[in-house]
This record gives structure tokens, C-alpha cells and sequence, in this order.
């Protein structure tokens, strides 16, 4: 690790200040991405500014139709929260698959959606829901916010705070776990909004990163049931492929993985 | 046996310091004025070295210096040795390249060393090997063992012509041929063996201590087998002699072989420490571990197997390319010939065999010794060809390796082995009852009705171990003898130090040796305690692997004990006024047979000491050593068998159950053994469906991380339902056959016989990752 400057800031103000005084600074929110780079010096911020002790972005709440979770809470907080399991299931569910518990108690999904990594789990959650991005200077919806690998619609500096979530009439994800990094080798998350809208979302899947899948989405709304999906050809065309998987087979796991969630999702 | 003598399950004395975070490893250790070091390390596959400019590195603070392959050359450091000599079939010497610990001119994988910098913390290092400049010209690589053969691939090294290292063959051809033409039947089977990399808990470490006023090194090192590096530094490398190094292995984080071998970095921190005049530690990242320590398998193999109208085994043929990598590793030749083609007789009545190695160079990390080293590649190769026979005849797996077993011992094989004893029938029958064999067909029926493709494969595994008889190996080309040492000390109270040649890492001595004292003294074993890895203090052991150290350092540590029990009982006897052959050892006690007349030991050991009254001409003291050369290799085996289910929609395999039935001969610490077993058939599980070490064409690694990496986790493994059937080694006193790399030999196969069951497809390669089971069942 290359000699780097660490603050801990104590509210969101003081976080986006400290980024502006310094020359390349980096947030820090559960270090699960951030911190293996640089011991790996492949990144070396000036500063680093660790947003996870602040209170204001822990927590999980539910409020109506719409359930928050704050930006600085890790998966392990998320994935055993009654609101969450209450609210949405499906993506309590989500948490507990994330990487492993060591990921769990450390990561966040602040963290997590900044990223952006290809095969993260959270963004197909967020995208499926229609979820809404709360920073320090404004909401930015889900489908705005995922800009393909790696890149999003933040600006530098802004802060994530708090991601709300619509409670959706029904939801079900399915993972396939890349057996290395236990990273989504394909994974899909459903939805059926209260107001009857399919959204299904794929991660780790395409080159583009987080994608919606609408030929399963078109094949949804005629039939909400995992039959429905049987006839949908997915093309392989666009899809990563690797030692872990081919893209061949990660279009049939997209298939497999959207059937397999709308059967959770009941 | 006592509560903790032989045969309990005592709870391992080393524990408390590794579970509280109190072992002390290699890294712990700190000295005075230590420097670091940080090695610069080639990205390219294949290049020549043209230019390395440390000048700006020099400039930096903290920086002692830069040190560079052209120097050991220049300070006639020798080159990294293989220490089994292998003949080709025309007689030839295998064809070795020169291997030096930095690449003055031509490195040859990625990793390689060609410059290291020694500076005063490991981040002032990290920050100047940035600063060095070395500048390359690139050459084509060769990854792959059947391009690299081909004319016109690119050439690793002058003294190999073709990549080849050596074309050496075993077993009778003739017999074979003639064999294979009356067979009534003849089985193919193509199969690869992938390439592992070991993953040591702890990576590989090194400190060492120049004193310039005594001339003396001291190396702190990650090694299975001390004595075996301060050998091969002194004789081979020109670093010291032997009594001016001293080698110590404190505690080490497992091994599973990757640490017998002797490594560049340890070889250069010894050479750095005398020219900085300071001492100098490295250790290992994960990364260097990957791109570094000596992988394992990767072999390409063709075999038929001929059958004649009975179903028995007439002939095996068999055409293996091992790929070694970039450098021949210390005893990697001897890994895909004598200890690969030796077994390939399984256990199985073959009357005639036939099979040749080719050993080819590549642009990879050297491939050497990994837990079960040749076994693990001949059980699988074996047991894929039984389980494909039985589909190809259409019998019983069970029943046709039953129809084949070897029943009479000893028993020669056509491939040098002679198996001492087993009971093949007796694991088989276990194996089959604890998973309920019989029951299979109406549990696959009621899988398919729940829309899952349900498998069941057999694995009967045999391996040498015990490694070796001294003569029979160096007959084969060992450099070494395979012996190994013990001594006794007993103190004036009473108390035992047990001084051993063998090297735990992970292996439980301290508590499975303690308990052999324990069995013949009826002490306790907080009495006794086993000191090893430090060459000042066990004068001379050949180390831990190959399943060894129960088998032949154990009855090293048997034999001293014998000797030290005949004075103690001498000196008893004397004190008793009886007669030696009236002496009994009891429970702490030497007592007089049929009367209450006893001294207890402490009294012994008291007595030996202060030679108050010792009988005459007795030499005071109580201490005793002994070398035991073993007369055989030990035979474990035994029948693994698994259970599972694949997912047809993602290609996923679940298991339901996975049994073993091993004969170990006498078991010293079974919970120990268990947790061996364990740890074997997690790595066999590994291999055959996880772990993958992956080069692309250009010879450049695409698997060094565990992020594309896949090591077996817990939730990847069954819980694992373990027996045994016992037959004692009749080769050692003891008993004993070994049992620490069995797991790894046998599980692999159970393993793809139950997917390839479970599909309906015979050929499936390891690892069967879901991509390529959902793609095997897919094709056409």
C-alpha cells in the first residue's frame, strides 16, 4: 500500500468537505473493493475518507410502500433486518449472498452500488425494484444511476446517503455464485410493482454490467410464472465470458436464474 | 491402549498455541537491524533480459541495495538442482536447463525473479522495485504441453531439445501387445489431470542471519524438511557448509508439499545477508505464492485398458505428458514416473503393463510434489478407466472392480510395487454398506421424478507411501536416502524431549508422537515433548511428506525408544536387585513381574543421572538414538464413494453424501486422522470440481487470485462419512501405513464417476465446473 492520509469523518458535510481540500481523495465505506486494491497498489488516493462510522448512514427503515436502507450499512445488517425481511424480502435474500461473512459484516451497500462492479449483487436488486439513489446533492433513480462497468451517473465528491426502495407487490432473486469471488456469475432479480410493472434485472452476466432483461420482462407481464420464460431466447451475443463461464452459458442462466426467482418470488 | 496412548482420541497439544494466535511462524520472528526484501519479478512468460537499471532505486532512502542474477553468477552461486535423476528410454539422461535463483539472461514464466532489492522496511522495497527499470525482449511462449511439443514451438531451453525433458518408460511392451492383441475387450480414455496450485495457508517465508565474525548462516524458512534444504544449500549452491548454516522451520502453515522443495528466494535472502551484512527477510504475498510455489498435476493422458471375456484385466496401456513448467523443481522428475506409473496397477490383478512419460517444458511455473505427487494422477487416471470399462461392458462398477481385486499378498505388480497387504474387498464392502449401495437405483429413480439427474461413483484407491527404502529409491535415481532419525532424551525428572527428523505443519506430531511414549511408558503425555525443525537441534531427518512420518519417523522415534527402555530397564533391575527379564514398564512404573516391587521412572531417570549406582561399566545418562530405513513402501487404500446431484439447468453438482473407507493400518490418533481425511478429500474435491490453474496461450497466468482461483470453501463440501478397515502393515513394527495424502488420491475420481453417472456422459474433464457440466450435458 502506497502512503495515503485517513480520515474519519462524522457526518456527511464534513466527509464531502475533507474531499474537496484534498487533491485525490477516495471514499471509504466498507473497504471491501477499496482496500485490496491499494494493498495491491494498484490505486493510491492521497486520502482516504471513511464515511462507515457515521450514524446518520447506518440503519434500515421502513416507511409505508418504501423501504431505506442508509448508504454505510453492511450487508450482514441488511440481510437480518425484519424491515427488510418484511418489506422485501427478496432482497434480505440478496444481502445474505453476498460474497461471504467476512464481505457481510464489512461491505455496504453504498459501497457496493458506487462500484458498480459487473457482477455485484445489489445493483440487479436496485435495478429490478426501480429503486432511488439518495446523495448529499439529489435523488437519482436506478436506471439513471448504473452507467455501465464500473461507472455511474455519481458525480466527484457526491455522497451516497440512503437508497429507498419501493415495496414491490412480489420479488424473488436467484444467484448463480462464481465460485472463485463468489461474485454473481449470473444472478436475477424480479419484480412486479403494486402498480403492475415487470422489471427483471441481470448482473454479472452482460459486458455492459447491470442490465434489464425485457424479452423475460415482455414474457412476465402475459404470465407471471417461471413456464412463461421457457420460450425466451436470450442472446449470448454481448455477454462476458471467461474461464468461469462462457456466454453461452451465462444467457442460459439468465434464463434459468429469472425462472428460478419468479418461482421465489411466488 | 491408555487415555492417551496409542489409538485415542487425544486433543492435539499444539492447538492452544495456534488457535489462541500464539504459533510463532517465520514471519513473527524479528532480528535486530533487519532488512527487507522485495524481488522484481518478470511479467513476461518468455523474454530475454537485456538491461536493469537500479540507479534511481539506489537513490531512495532506506534502499541497502540491488541485487541482480549476473551477481550470484559473478559470486558462483550454484543453480537450483532436481534431485532425482531419470532415464530416458534410450538410455539417455533426462535433458535439464539451468535454473538460477535470479535470470541474469532469459527468464521463462511469469514470476520469475531477475532482481531483488533489499531495503530497510518491506514498503521502502515495494516503493524502489517500482524504481528499477528492467528492460526485456520479449520471445514466444509455449503454455500448453501438446504445443510445446509440436515443431516449431518456441524453446525454453538449449540442453532440451523440443521441450522435452526426458521419454521414459516402465512395464513390459511385449507383454502388453500381446495382451491387447487376444483382448476381448479394450477401454479409451482420454484424461486430463489439471493443474493445482498448493495455497498454503501460510505463503512461503525466509530470514536470513549473516554473522560475519563466526562466518555462520542462520535461515528461519517455511520448509517441510530442514535438514533436506541445509543438504542441498550447502552442497549444491556454494552458500555455506553444512555446520557454518543452521536451518530452522518454526512453526509452518502447511506445506501439502509446496514446501519441501528448495526455492530461489530463500537462496538469495542467505547470499543478500552476507553481502548487506545484515540479516534479511521476505515473505511471500499471495500473489508471489500463486505466480512461485511449485504447482501441482497437469497431465495429459491417454490409456486403454484390455479386457478378456470374464471381464479381467489382460493389459494397460498408458501415454502420459507431464508438464513441467518452466525449471525442473527438486524432485519433480520423479513425480509422473515413480511415483505415478508405479501405482497404475490400482488395485487390480493387471498381468501386464505398459507405460511411457513424456516430461515437457512449458512457460509456467515449475510443477513439482503436491499432496499425493503421481498417486493422486494414477488413481484417477485408473478409476475413470474402471468406472468407463463398466459402462462400456455393462456391468456392476462395484462388481467389475471385484472381479479384479487383488486377493493374495504379497502381490508384485508389472510396475516395481510390491503390495505387503490389503483387504480391497473389506473397504469396498464398508463403502458400500455406509452409503447404501443397494439402495441407489430407487433413490436415482425418485431424483429423476423430482426433475434431478442423481450419480453414484466408486473410487478404490491404492498409494506408496512410507517413502522409502533408502536403497530401493537411490536404485531408481533418488538422490537422497529416505531413512529417517530419533532421538530420546530423557531428563533427570523424568521428563522426555523426543527429538524427530520428520516436520510438523499442520500434521498434529506434537501430540500423535507424545502419544506413542505414552503407550510404551504410561506417562502422560504433558510429560513429553517433540522438538524438530531446527537443524542445531535434531542432528539430520529427510522431513515430512509423502504420508511418511508415522510410518518411518515414528518408528525411528520407536527404535530409540527400544534402546532407551532397555537401559532404563537395566538400571531398574539393578536398583530392584531382580533380574532384567523380571522388569515390567507400568503405568510410569518398572516394576518386578508378580510382586510389588517397583521404581517409577522418574527415580530411573534420576538414577541414570546422578550414577550413584548404576551396575558396572554402564555409562551414566539416558539418552538414545536411532535411524530406521524402511523395507517397503506402506499400501493405504481403501474405497471412496459418492453420492450427488446435478442441477441439468445450471450445470451445478450438489452432494447427498460422500463416504470413505480407508485402511490405514494401526491408527495412532484417530480424531487426528479424521481431520486428515478431511483435509485430503476437500483438496480431491477441490481438484475435481473447483481448482483450475490457468495460463493463456502467451503463458501468461489468468487464475492468480483467489478471485478467479476457486479454493474449496466448507459450504463446497459434504459432510464427509468416514470408517475404516484395518489391515497392519506388516513392514513396520507399528503397523502403520499413513494416511495423510489419501483424501487427495482418492476423492477426485469418486467424484467425476458420480457426474458422469448422474449425466449419462462418460467424458467429462476435471474441474467440472457447472459451465462445463451444463455444456457436457447439453452436447450433441
Amino acid at each position: 500500500m502506497y502512503q495515503t492520509t485517513y480520515h474519519r469523518a462524522s457526518s456527511v458535510d464534513e466527509a464531502a468537505s475533507l474531499f474537496g481540500k484534498s487533491s485525490e481523495a477516495k471514499f471509504l465505506a466498507g473497504g471491501q473493493t477499496l482496500l485490496p486494491v491499494m494493498k495491491q497498489r494498484l490505486a493510491s488516493p492521497s486520502d482516504v475518507i471513511d464515511l462507515g462510522k457515521i450514524k446518520d448512514m447506518i440503519g434500515v427503515e421502513a416507511s409505508g410502500d418504501t423501504l431505506t436502507i442508509k448508504a454505510a450499512t453492511p450487508h450482514y445488517d441488511v440481510a437480518t433486518s425484519d424491515a427488510a425481511k418484511k418489506a422485501i424480502p427478496a432482497l434480505a435474500y440478496l444481502a445474505s449472498l453476498i460474497g461471504d461473512p467476512a464481505v457481510r459484516y464489512r461491505g455496504t451497500i453504498g459501497g457496493s452500488i458506487a462500484n458498480n462492479d459487473p457482477a455485484a449483487d445489489y445493483p440487479a436488486g436496485l435495478l429490478a425494484l426501480g429503486a432511488t439513489v439518495k446523495t448529499n446533492k439529489r435523488s437519482i433513480t436506478a436506471d439513471d444511476f448504473f452507467k455501465g462497468l464500473f461507472t455511474t451517473a455519481l458525480e466527484d465528491g457526491e455522497i451516497i446517503t440512503a437508497v429507498s426502495f419501493p415495496v414491490p407487490a412480489k420479488a424473488g432473486y436467484a444467484k448463480m455464485r462464481h465460485p472463485a469471488s463468489r461474485f454473481a456469475l449470473t444472478a436475477v432479480f424480479v419484480a412486479q410493482t403494486k402498480s403492475g410493472e415487470i422489471r427483471v434485472a441481470a448482473t454479472g452476466a452482460s459486458q455492459s454490467g447491470v442490465v434489464r432483461v425485457p424479452a423475460i420482462e415482455a414474457a412476465l407481464k402475459a404470465n407471471w410464472s417461471p413456464s412463461a420464460i421457457d420460450g425466451v431466447t436470450i442472446s449470448a451475443s454481448g455477454l462476458l465470458s471467461d474461464i468461469h463461464g462462457t456466454s453461452e452459458y451465462r444467457a442460459n442462466l439468465i434464463k434459468v436464474m429469472a425462472q428460478r426467482a419468479v418461482a421465489a418470488a411466488g | 491402549m491408555g487415555v492417551e496412548g496409542i489409538g485415542a482420541r487425544v486433543v492435539r497439544k499444539e492447538d492452544k498455541r495456534f488457535i489462541t494466535g500464539k504459533g510463532r511462524y517465520v514471519d513473527d520472528i524479528k532480528l535486530v537491524g533487519m532488512t527487507h526484501a522485495q524481488f522484481i519479478r518478470s511479467p513476461h512468460a518468455h523474454a530475454k533480459v537485456k538491461k536493469i537499471d537500479s540507479s534511481a532505486a539506489l537513490k531512495m532512502p532506506g534502499v541497502v541495495a540491488v541485487l541482480t542474477g549476473q551477481q550470484l553468477v559473478d559470486d558462483k552461486v550454484g543453480n537450483l538442482i532436481c534431485g532425482w535423476a531419470i532415464t530416458s528410454k534410450d538410455g539417455s539422461p533426462m535433458k535439464m536447463g539451468a535454473w538460477p535463483a535470479m535470470a541474469p539472461e532469459t527468464v521463462r514464466f511469469v514470476g520469475q525473479a531477475v532482481a531483488v532489492v533489499i531495503a530497510d522496511s518491506k514498503n521502502l522495497a515495494r516503493d524502489a522495485a517500482e524504481a528499477v527499470v528492467v528492460d526485456y525482449e520479449e520471445l514466444p511462449a509455449v503454455a500448453d504441453v501438446h504445443a510445446a511439443i509440436k515443431a516449431g514451438a518456441p524453446q525454453l531451453h538449449p540442453e532440451a531439445p523440443g521441450n522435452q525433458v526426458y521419454d521414459w518408460v516402465i512395464g513390459d511392451e511385449g507383454a502388453t501387445d500381446a495382451a491387447f492383441a487376444k483382448a476381448a475387450n479394450v477401454v479409451k480414455l482420454d484424461v486430463t489431470n489439471n493443474r493445482l496450485a498448493p495455497n498454503a495457508m501460510e505463503p512461503r517465508a525466509a530470514i536470513a542471519d549473516y554473522d560475519a565474525a563466526e562466518e555462520h548462516f542462520t535461515l528461519y524458512t517455511t520448509s517441510q524438511n530442514p535438514h533436506v534444504a541445509r543438504l542441498v544449500l550447502s552442497a549444491f549452491y556454494n552458500i555455506a557448509p553444512e555446520h557454518k548454516l543452521r536451518v530452522i522451520a518454526p512453526d509452518v502453515g502447511g506445506g501439502f508439499g509446496s514446501k519441501i522443495f528448495i526455492y530461489p528466494e530463500e537462496m538469495v535472502a542467505l547470499w543478500a545477508s552476507k553481502k548487506v551484512g545484515r540479516p534479511v527477510k521476505w515473505t511471500g504475498d499471495r500473489t508471489e505464492a500463486f505466480l512461485t510455489d511449485a504447482h501441482g498435476r497437469d497431465h495429459v493422458t491417454h490409456a486403454e485398458m484390455a479386457f478378456d471375456a470374464s471381464n479381467k484385466i489382460t493389459g494397460l496401456k498408458v501415454k502420459t505428458y507431464a508438464n513441467f513448467g518452466a525449471y525442473m523443481s527438486l524432485f519433480s522428475s520423479s513425480v509422473p514416473t515413480y511415483l505415478y506409473a508405479t501405482l497404475l496397477s490400482g488395485q487390480y490383478n493387471i498381468p501386464a503393463i505398459h507405460a511411457e512419460v513424456i516430461g515437457v517444458y512449458t512457460n509456467t511455473t515449475p510443477v513439482d510434489a503436491y499432496r499425493g505427487a503421481g498417486r493422486p494422477e494414477a488413481s484417477y487416471l485408473i478409476e475413470r478407466l474402471m468406472e468407463t470399462a463398466a459402462r462400456q461392458l455393462k456391468v456392476d462398477p462395484a462388481a467389475l472392480r471385484r472381479t479384479n481385486f487383488i486377493t493374495q499378498f504379497p502381490h508384485q505388480t508389472p510396475v516395481i510395487m510390491a503390495y505387503d497387504t490389503g483387504d480391497f474387498n473389506a473397504s469396498l464392502d464398508a463403502a458400500m454398506k455406509a452409503i447404501d449401495y443397494a439402495g441407489f437405483a430407487a433413490r436415482k429413480a425418485k431424483a429423476k421424478a423430482d426433475g434431478k439427474l442423481r450419480g453414484i461413483g466408486v473410487s478404490c484407491y491404492i498409494e506408496a507411501c512410507g517413502i522409502a527404502p533408502s536403497k530401493a529409491v537411490g536404485s531408481l535415481g533418488a538422490g537422497v536416502g529416505l531413512w529417517e532419525s530419533a532421538e530420546v532424551r530423557v531428563n533427570p525428572v523424568g521428563t522426555i524431549e523426543i527429538l524427530t527428523g520428520s516436520h510438523s505443519h499442520g500434521q498434529g506430531h506434537e501430540t500423535t508422537f507424545c502419544q506413542l511414549v505414552a503407550e510404551r511408558l504410561g506417562v502422560p503425555i504433558s510429560q513429553v515433548s517433540i522438538v524438530h525443525g531446527d537443524t542445531d537441534k535434531v542432528q539430520f531427518g529427510m522431513g515430512t511428506y509423502g504420508s511418511r512420518s508415522a510410518a518411518v519417523g515414528l518408528t525411528a522415534i520407536l527404535k530409540a525408544m527400544e534402546k532407551m527402555e532397555s537401559k532404563a530397564r537395566k538400571i531398574a533391575a539393578h536398583a530392584l536387585e531382580a533380574s532384567e527379564a523380571d522388569i515390567v514398564i507400568e503405568n510410569g512404573e518398572f516394576k518386578v513381574t508378580g510382586t510389588d516391587k517397583a521404581i517409577a521412572f522418574p527415580m530411573v531417570a534420576l538414577a541414570a543421572y546422578t550414577a550413584h549406582n548404576l551396575p558396572d561399566g554402564m555409562e551414566p545418562g539416558l539418552k538414545e538414538s536411532a535411524f530406521y530405513d524402511p523395507t517397503n513402501f506402506t499400501f493405504p487404500a481403501g474405497t471412496y464413494i459418492c453420492e450427488l446431484e446435478v442441477d441439468a439447468g445450471t450445470g451445478k453438482t450438489s452432494f447427498v453424501n460422500f463416504v470413505a473407507a480407508d485402511d490405514f493400518g494401526r491408527l495412532i490418533n484417530p480424531m487426528i486422522v479424521e481431520g486428515q481425511v478431511h483435509g485430503g478429500l476437500a483438496q480431491g474435491i477441490g481438484q475435481a470440481l473447483l481448482e483450475h490453474a490457468i495460463y493463456d496461450a502467451n503463458g501468461q497466468p489468468v487464475t492468480a487470485s483467489f478471485m478467479d482461483y476457486a479454493m474449496p470453501r466448507a459450504d463446497d463440501l459434504p459432510s464427509f462419512n468416514l470408517s475404516h478397515t484395518t489391515t497392519l502393515c506388516p513392514g513396520n513394527p507399528l503397523g502403520i501405513k499413513g494416511c495423510g495424502e489419501a483424501g487427495a488420491i482418492g476423492a477426485s475420481a469418486a467424484v467425476i464417476n458420480a457426474i458422469t453417472d448422474a449425466i449419462g456422459k462418460n467424458n467429462l474433464e476435471m474441474p467440472a465446473t457447472p459451465d462445463r457440466v451444463w455444456r457436457t450435458i447439453h452436447a450433441a
